[in-house]
């Protein structure tokens, strides 16, 4: 029996793998997929949880997260083929357009 | 008589709402909704005079009430009408001179733009003034005071597109401002001091009160008369009044509007006669005006502003009468001017329709052979006016005078230079008008011409009425005074028997005298172009520039008022309240300028701030 702390440390690990990859990557799609591993993580703490006290309610959360991150999947990239097409660029450096 | 009464006051009313909202519908129909409205008031008046004649009488003995307007704890006021002998004479005067008015106007407005406007109008003036005349406390009394003046400014403005005349409604609208103030100010302190406003519960009441406060009440009081009345210091609206049609001038500023104030002075006999001090500034005051207001007629070429100071100096008259505690005879002049000066005002009205508009008695002269109705009945208000027996101003002149006598001589002497100085320039605007040679522009002379009956009926009427008024007033015994004092109760009646005949000869006399000097000056020595650009001498500079009243008013109060305006305007208004208003904006422009700067549009800056955010809130709340 692996102990909850186990997956709860990888769990942190994976999101903070998550968070760096955001702040520091200036690919969009690598921050994309790095939102995807924060997502990920979270729905490994969840189904760990749902595990450890023994109810149902964190699994049935995955499903709710795997729905959205799909969903999001399909829009957020839409979103990046559109700006490709118009920009030429996925650099986030070069993606300024919406400010005062 | 209580139905009567409100039918008096509903039918120009409903002229009033007939002609506002459908006038223009009815464009030349409007005049026969206003004559015919005025007419059945007319009528219904005579019928509650004849009542009142035959000792009956509403809301003397008790107070009237029609309904409850205000109900609170301290303050009731009721609409309700008081018909005594007083308010019947008015009632009678008011809707007399306004029905020949309103017939006369149909003649000399036809074609104007705002015809239907008119004669909403003058309509509302018509309720106005019965308003203020039936009223039986004194917030109807101030209701109607209000509404008459709104309705001069209305009328005074008529022509509002030429600016002399608005200007003119407005000096008109603010200096009786002036005067209401201390009206209002007169009501709240009989109110304080009462704590009534019915004529009735005052009235009863009045003795009870400490002599100061009846006399600051009366003096009050006055001074919204003075302001109504035109009398010195605030005549100066009148003759500039002028400048409205001249049916209006005949009826509000001649005839009716303008003897509230005396009328006003007479319902409130009781306090007067309490407050003796009061009565003799009334009495002071309206001597002073008389003389000074005839003293500017004297010289004044335009021919209505001569008879605007003509009724300046008239109502002194009358305020001399009701000031020497002569009840009946202020208000038996009151009824005599209204018919003699409606009439000249109407017959100059005539004369400026067929002149174009002309008002320079200086470019007239000779009008008698081509207007002769106008000519003559302007004789006969001239000479009732002068006060030559038996016409109308002669019997209640000396009523006045005869009243003046008996412990004012210095008022009755001055009455009597003023009669001479009446008779002067009433002759004298006769002589230049219609007598004597044609000074009238040859292409004006063109058209010359009489007017039409509706316009020449009326002024034959009044001019009827000029002569016939007076009789009743023959008698200091019976006629119009022993009916008039039925209502101011017991005045002292003074024993005038044996010196009045010698007053009387002096009177017609002075009279005489007056026209004689104006024969002498005008017809005598014929009146020609040289003469008339032939500048006077220093009294006669005086005098024709009004002894500078105006002037003094526009650099005493009109420029620093305008100027404390501009004050406010550059200073308060411009640098403060907008420099606020514009602060306000711009210190939310600084900020949100600031706060903006935030908005980078990198999103990298946006993550990291979120995660920070999120960093942060977590350590406090786990914490």
């Amino acid at each position: 029996m692996v102990p909850i702390s186990h997956y709860t440390i990888l769990s942190a690990v994976l999101f903070a793998i998550g968070v760096l990859g955001v702040l520091t990557r200036r690919n969009v799609i690598v921050i994309f997929m790095s939102v995807e591993l924060m997502l990920n993580a979270v729905n490994l703490s969840f189904v760990a949880f749902a595990k450890h006290y023994g109810e149902a309610t964190g699994q049935v959360f995955v499903f709710f997260v795997m729905t959205v991150a799909a969903a999001e999947v399909a829009v957020g990239l839409a979103i990046i083929i559109a700006l490709f097409r118009n920009r030429e660029t996925i650099n986030v450096e070069e993606i300024n357009l919406l400010k005062w | 008589m209580q139905t009567y009464v409100i039918w008096i006051l509903l039918c120009p009313l409903i002229g009033v709402l007939i002609n506002g909202f459908f006038g223009r519908r009815l464009g030349r129909g409007a005049h026969v909704v206003a004559c015919g409205a005025v007419g059945v008031s007319w009528a219904l008046s005579i019928l509650v005079f004849l009542r009142v004649l035959n000792g009956d009488a509403l809301g003397v003995d008790v107070p009237a009430k029609l309904y409850s307007w205000i109900s609170t704890d301290t303050l009731n006021v009721v609409v309700g009408f008081r018909v005594d002998e007083l308010s019947a004479v008015m009632l009678l005067v008011v809707t007399t001179v306004s029905f020949f008015v309103h017939v006369y106007s149909i003649g000399y407005m036809r074609g104007d733009p705002g015809y239907a406007r008119y004669f909403t109008f003058l309509n509302l003036f018509v309720f106005s003034m019965l308003v203020l005349v039936l009223a039986d406390n004194f917030v109807q009394m101030f209701v109607g005071w209000e509404a008459v003046g709104l309705c001069s400014y209305l009328l005074i403005g008529f022509w509002y597109e030429k600016k002399s005349a608005s200007d003119a409604g407005k000096k008109a609208f603010i200096v009786n401002r002036i005067g209401d103030f201390g009206f209002l100010i007169g009501l709240l302190m009989i109110f304080a001091n009462v704590g009534s406003l019915d004529f009735y519960f005052v009235f009863r009441d009045a003795h009870n009160l400490p002599q100061a406060t009846v006399t600051a009440i009366a003096l009050l009081l006055f001074v919204g008369a003075v302001g109504k009345s035109a009398q010195f210091p605030l005549y100066v609206w009148l003759p500039d009044a002028m400048e409205g049609p001249t049916p209006v001038s005949s009826l509000i500023h001649a005839a009716t509007m303008v003897t509230a104030g005396v009328y006003m002075v007479a319902r409130c006999h009781v306090l007067y006669d309490l407050a003796p001090a009061a009565a003799a500034v009334v009495a002071g005051v309206g001597a002073f005006t008389a003389f000074f207001a005839a003293s500017i007629a004297l010289v004044t070429n335009d021919i209505k502003r001569v008879l605007a100071y003509s009724t300046v100096s008239q109502l002194g008259y009358m305020f001399i009468g009701v000031g020497v505690g002569a009840y009946a005879a202020g208000i038996f002049h009151l009824m005599t001017h209204a018919f003699f000066k409606g009439l000249l005002f109407l017959t100059a009205g005539s004369v400026m329709h067929a002149m174009s508009g002309e008002l320079d008695m200086r470019r007239m002269g000779g009008l008698k052979r081509r207007m002769p109705v106008t000519a003559w009945t302007f004789v006969i208000g001239a000479v009732a006016i002068a006060g030559v027996p038996p016409l109308a101003g002669f019997w209640s002149k000396d009523a006045i005078l005869d009243a003046a006598f008996h412990g004012h001589p210095i008022l009755w002497a001055v009455g009597l230079v003023t009669a001479f100085m009446t008779a002067f320039y009433v002759f004298r605007l006769i002589f230049m008008t219609f007598f004597g040679a044609s000074r009238v522009d040859r292409e004006v002379e063109h058209h010359l011409h009489e007017s039409p009956p509706s316009m020449t009926v009326p002024l034959i009427v009044l001019a009827a009425l000029s002569v016939v008024a007076g009789l009743v007033g023959t008698s200091e015994q019976g006629g119009i005074f022993a009916f008039l004092n039925r209502a101011f109760g017991d005045v002292e009646g003074h024993e005038g028997a044996g010196g009045k005949l010698g007053l009387m000869a002096v009177s017609v006399l002075v009279g005489l005298g007056g026209i004689f000097v104006a024969y002498r000056l005008y017809l005598a020595r014929p009146y020609t172009r040289e003469r008339a650009a032939r500048p006077g001498g220093a009294l006669h500079r005086l005098l024709s520039s009004k002894y500078y009243v105006d002037e003094i008013y526009h650099a005493l109060i009109v420029q620093p008022v305008s100027r404390f305006a501009g004050f406010l305007w550059d200073v308060i208004d411009s640098l403060i309240v907008d420099g606020l208003v514009n602060l306000t904006g711009l210190f939310v422009k600084v900020v949100s300028w600031v706060v903006s700067r935030v908005q980078t549009g990198r999103t990298p800056f946006y993550a990291t701030s979120m995660v920070v955010g999120t960093v942060v809130l977590l350590y406090y709340i786990i914490r």
